[in-house]
Order: structure tokens, then sequence, then C-alpha cells
């Protein structure tokens, strides 16, 4: 009896570890979309990113015929889902919009750069800059084509 | 009718193969400083790409694989009774391969040694093989690179009286060598951290400053070395570093090396590095622990 009590109480508790580590894991899907301050975080900080793109001699040029309101729209989007929040990003995929851009490394890291000097400026910790850049890092894959 | 199409075309191919490379040859000449900052790490001791103690993966420069990078350092070290002064040039072409020229003097401040002065010259070659330590952050792949340093010491200075003018006196088997080494360094985003481990097969004692090979060993033996690097922000990161090294000399129960590092890049022109070092005591004729500060500049692009 007091072998089964035991027992019972182990599986209890393994229930309760395991239901407590899924709880934290939901937690923390969505952390760095909670420590990005949100999709009104997000926009915030995308908006700036976009005029400091158009801004930047090095990259502007690609972005001339671009609907930059619809681009910060999509921006937001995307690393709103990325970072898992609660959005679907609606555009196309990074190789089909980038395919005949002959987007290169220094390209990409200008792009990657901009985006941290907008993040500075609205005092996302660099650990936080960080952590979202990781999520974009491997889309140098698809947009580097030259 | 179809032939003469078929060399339309053909001219057409090598006409517009013939002009992207000129645009390409044109966007060589160019550095275009397009890696991110600080991922051309700064310059070691021997003058490759890594950190203060050891060689990285990380090809110096910020040159993307389309461009080519170069700088200038000067590094100089000062423990109670010693110090190293490195100065020196290197090139990253195509993020793919790193040439360096170095030149190391170091010298002695404690009587009977204060006016010893040892110089040696380190010519270093690096070459990416595989990985990004930057892009690839969905994976664990590193970045990783093989090198080699030629290092030719060039004699004892200051201890004339004592007619010792060369390392081999000291039971040094030559006073010249070859290091090779493999690096692998993977930056952690999710993390903020800079992983290396390098692993060198070497001869050198005391870097070579006390010749290749000794009177106790005289074959290649592997090192460890490893850096940890946490990146405050993109201009500013700490960390620490450990390099083993070989017990060649009688003369010299030679230890590993530790330091404590920041690294300040205030642009993609320069960066700033700050540590302290410990390298153990340098030979047996002073039992002192030698502890002290460092500091490296580099200039470049």
């Amino acid at each position: 009896m007091n072998n089964i009590l035991t027992h019972i109480s182990k599986i209890a508790i393994g229930f309760f570890l395991l239901s407590s580590l899924t709880a934290h894991a939901q937690n923390s899907n969505d952390a760095l979309y909670q420590s990005l301050g949100g999709k009104t975080g997000i926009s915030t900080f995308v908006n700036s990113f976009v005029a400091i793109v158009l801004e930047d001699a090095r990259i502007n040029k690609a972005f001339k015929e671009t609907d930059t309101e619809r681009l910060a729209s999509l921006l937001t989007e995307q690393f709103c889902e990325l970072s898992g929040g609660p959005c679907k990003y609606s555009g196309r995929s990074m190789a089909e919009s980038h395919k005949d851009m002959q987007v290169t490394n220094a390209h990409f890291n200008a792009l990657a750069e901009d985006l941290q000097i907008a993040m500075e400026k609205h005092d996302i910790p660099s650990s936080v800059q960080n952590r979202l850049i990781a999520k974009l890092a491997p889309m140098q894959r698809p947009i580097v084509t030259k | 009718m179809q032939i003469s199409k078929k060399i339309v075309n053909l001219a057409l191919l090598s006409c517009s193969a013939a002009c992207m490379q000129t645009s390409l040859a044109q966007d060589m000449l160019k550095p275009d400083m397009g890696k991110l900052t600080a991922t051309g790490g700064v310059s070691q001791l021997e003058g490759a790409g890594g950190g203060g103690l050891t060689p990285w993966a990380l090809i110096t420069g910020y040159g993307t694989r389309d461009s080519y990078g170069a700088n200038a350092h000067y590094t100089q070290v000062n423990t109670q009774d010693y110090s190293l002064k490195t100065y020196g040039v290197a090139v990253g072409i195509a993020d793919r391969v790193e040439l360096s020229l170095a030149s190391q003097e170091f010298t002695g401040s404690l009587a009977p040694l204060n006016a010893l002065n040892i110089k040696q010259d380190i010519f270093g070659l690096k070459v990416k093989l595989a990985g990004d330590a930057v892009y690839e952050q969905d994976s664990w792949m590193p970045q990783i690179a093989v090198g080699a340093m030629y290092k030719r010491n060039k004699g004892i200075g200051g201890l004339g009286a004592l007619g010792v003018t060369n390392v081999k006196q000291l039971g040094a088997k030559d006073d010249s060598g070859v290091d090779y080494y493999v690096s692998a360094t993977k930056i952690l985003l999710e993390q903020s951290l800079l992983l290396n481990g390098t692993l060198r097969m070497t001869k050198a004692n005391q870097m070579g400053i006390l010749g290749f090979g000794g009177d106790k060993k005289d074959r290649y033996q592997p090192m460890l070395e490893t850096s940890v690097a946490y990146l405050l922000n993109r201009k500013l990161a700490v960390g620490a570093e450990y390099r083993m090294k070989p017990r060649n000399l009688g003369v010299d129960n030679e230890k590993d090396y530790y330091d404590v590092f920041v690294a300040w890049f205030p642009s993609k022109n320069v960066s700033v590095t700050a540590a302290y070092a410990t390298l153990g005591d340098i030979t047996i004729f002073n039992p002192k622990n030698q502890r002290g500060w460092y500091l490296s500049l580099q200039a470049g692009f």
C-alpha cells in the first residue's frame, strides 16, 4: 500500500513538473515578443528602421519604388510572428521578394545595422536586439543571391 | 541561320560574362566595409585576427566575401619585470583568406635582465574552411578556419656579457618554427555570446620568444586555447581567454596564459582592447608570476 502511494505521488509530482514545464514553455514562447514591447513596440521601432534605411546611401536605392508604409506594416507583422507574437506574416517569401535585387552580404549587413540603430534609438536592450537578430540572420541564405 | 543565332548568343553570353567581370573587378577594388561591427575580431598577440591571446576563425577586417579589408595594430603588455610590444599589419581577402605580418619585441626591466631584448617576426596565413559565425544562428555549426604562423626569432640582445645571443644557447632546438592551428568560432546571438576554441600544434617556447623545441621536449604538441566573450552591445564586448603552453625548456617552467578583456569598437575603423593578463613566471631566473596590463589598438577598414 505504502509502495503504491509512493508510486502515485511520484507520478503526480512527475505530472506537476511536466505541466509546469510546458506552462513555462508557453510563457516563454512569446517572451521575445513581450520584451520588444508587443506589437506597438515593434511597430514603433520598425517605423524608425524604415526611415533609417531610406536615408542609408548603401541600400536606399533598392527601396526607391517601395510603398514604405506597406513595407513597415509587413516588417512589423514579420518581426511580431518571429518573436512569438500573435501575428501571421502575409508577404511573399524572402527568396521571392529579393530574387531580382542582387542583394550582397554588405547590403544584408547594412540592413541589420540599421535595425540595430533603430532598436537602440528606442532603448531596446542589446540582449533583446540580439535575440531578434538571431531569428533574422539565417535569412541571409534566401536573401543574399549575389 | 541556326548557327549564326548560336554565334550571336555566344557573343552576348561572353560579353555579359566579361562585363560582369569588369563590374565585379571594380567592386573588388573598393573595400566595402560590409561586415558587422566587431565581426572581424581584434589583433591577437601574434598578429592574427582573433582575441587578445588566441587566433579566431573570423577573418580580420571588414571586407565581405565580395571585397577585402586591412588593418594595422600596436599591442603592448607590461608585467612587473617584462614588456612585450607587437605591431603589425593584416589583410582579409574575400572574407576567406587572412595574411598577417607582425613584429614582436620582448624586453626586461629587472637586473640582470634589464637590458634583455628579444625580437621575433611572424608571418601568418589563415583560411576559412566552413561555416559562418554570424548567419548560421539556426544551427550549431561554427565558423571553422585553419592557419599557420611562421616565426623567426631574431636573437637575444642585452646578454652579451654572458655570451648569450641566440635562443639555442638557452636550450631551444631551433630559432625558427611554424605553428599550425584550427579554430572554431561561434557567435550565439540568442545568448549574446562569442565562443572560440583553437587547437594549436606547436613547438614554440613563450610563443617563440624563447625559440622552438627544447632540451626537455622537441616535438609538436597540441595546445588548447579558448575565448569567451559577452557582447554588451554592438560596440562593446567583455570576455576571458585561456591559452595552454608547452614546457620544452629546462630553464623555463612555462605557464599557461590567461586574460580578461574589454574590447571597444567605436567605429569600423578603430578598436581598442584592454586586458589584464597573467603570463606566469618566465624562466627559472625570475620565479615571479608575471601579470599586467595589455593594451591594443587597431586601425583599418
